[in-house]
C-alpha cells in the first residue's frame, strides 16, 4: 500500500496530497509533513548540502517504517519521498503523506514515520559550510523522539 | 567471500566503498568480523574500535554484535544516520 520514493528530483506537494485521495471517498484525514533544508544548523552557515543513502536497503526501511505505522494506526494510504544528492537552503528534503478516516490516525502516523525514518532509514546528510564540508552527526534528540513511541505502547 | 559495504564518512575515512572479503575460519558473527577486519592495519581498527560510533546493516536490515554473517552476504557498515 504504501509508496516510497528516493529521488535527486524535486516534488510538487499538491500533486502528491491530491494523489492520496484520488478517486476515493473513505479519507476524512490528510495529514503531512515537508522538511526543508535551513540556511544554518548548529550556529554556522550551510551553503548547500549533499545526501548519501543505502540503495536497496534506504527503500526497504521506508516501507518497513510504513508498514509499522500502518499495523498500530488505520492508515487508508501513506507517501514517503526523500530526496538525495545536492540541496540548497529551502529546497524540500522529504515528504511524508498519510491519509485516514480521522485526523488522530493520520497526525500520529505521520509524526511516527518522520521520527523512525530520522533514526532508521540510511541516510547521511554532509553539509557545506564557510568553513568546509562536514558531516551531519546524529542528534540524542533524534533517538528519544523516537523512542517514545515505544514508551507509550501507541 | 562476503560484500562489504561502507557509506558517508566511514566511507571516506577507509577510503573505501565497496570490498570483497573472504571470511576467516572464525569468523561467523558481526562481531567476529570485526575482529578480522580489526586486524588490518591502522585505519580499519581506528574506525571500528569498539566505542567509535558506527552502525552495522547484515543484507540491508539493521543488525548488531551477535547477528550471524554467512558467506554471500552483504554487510554494510555506516555512521548514524541523519536523514530527513
Amino acid at each position: 500500500m504504501a509508496r516510497v520514493r528516493v529521488q535527486n528530483e524535486d516534488f510538487d506537494v499538491g500533486r502528491e496530497l491530491d494523489a492520496l485521495t484520488h478517486g476515493r471517498r473513505d479519507v476524512g484525514g490528510l495529514a503531512s509533513f515537508v522538511g526543508l533544508v535551513r540556511d544554518a544548523n548548529d550556529g554556522h552557515a550551510i551553503h548547500g548540502m549533499t545526501l548519501e543513502h543505502y540503495p536497496g536497503m534506504t527503500e526497504k526501511a521506508l516501507e518497513d517504517i510504513c508498514a509499522q505505522a500502518s499495523a498500530r494506526w488505520k492508515v487508508l494510504d501513506v507517501v514517503v519521498i526523500h530526496r538525495v544528492g545536492s540541496l540548497k537552503p529551502g529546497d524540500r528534503i522529504v515528504f511524508v503523506g498519510v491519509a485516514s478516516a480521522h485526523r488522530g490516525d493520520a497526525f500520529e502516523a505521520c509524526e511516527f514515520i518522520m521520527d523512525y525514518l530520522k533514526t532508521r532509514a540510511p541516510f547521511w546528510k554532509r553539509e557545506d559550510t564557510p568553513q568546509g564540508t562536514k558531516w551531519v552527526e546524529a542528534r540524542a534528540s533524534d533517538d528519544s523522539a523516537a523512542q517514545r513511541w515505544a514508551k507509550s505502547g501507541r | 567471500m562476503v560484500t562489504l559495504l561502507y557509506f558517508a564518512s566511514l566511507r571516506e575515512t577507509l577510503g573505501c566503498s565497496r570490498e570483497q572479503v573472504a571470511l576467516s575460519g572464525a569468523t561467523n558473527t558481526v562481531s567476529s568480523l570485526l575482529d578480522q577486519l580489526r586486524s588490518r592495519e591502522g585505519r580499519w581498527t581506528e574506525v571500528l574500535a569498539p566505542g567509535r560510533q558506527w552502525r552495522v546493516a547484515v543484507n540491508q536490515q539493521m543488525a548488531d554484535l551477535a547477528t550471524p554473517v554467512k558467506p554471500g552476504d552483504e554487510i554494510a557498515f555506516f555512521p548514524p544516520v541523519t536523514g530527513g
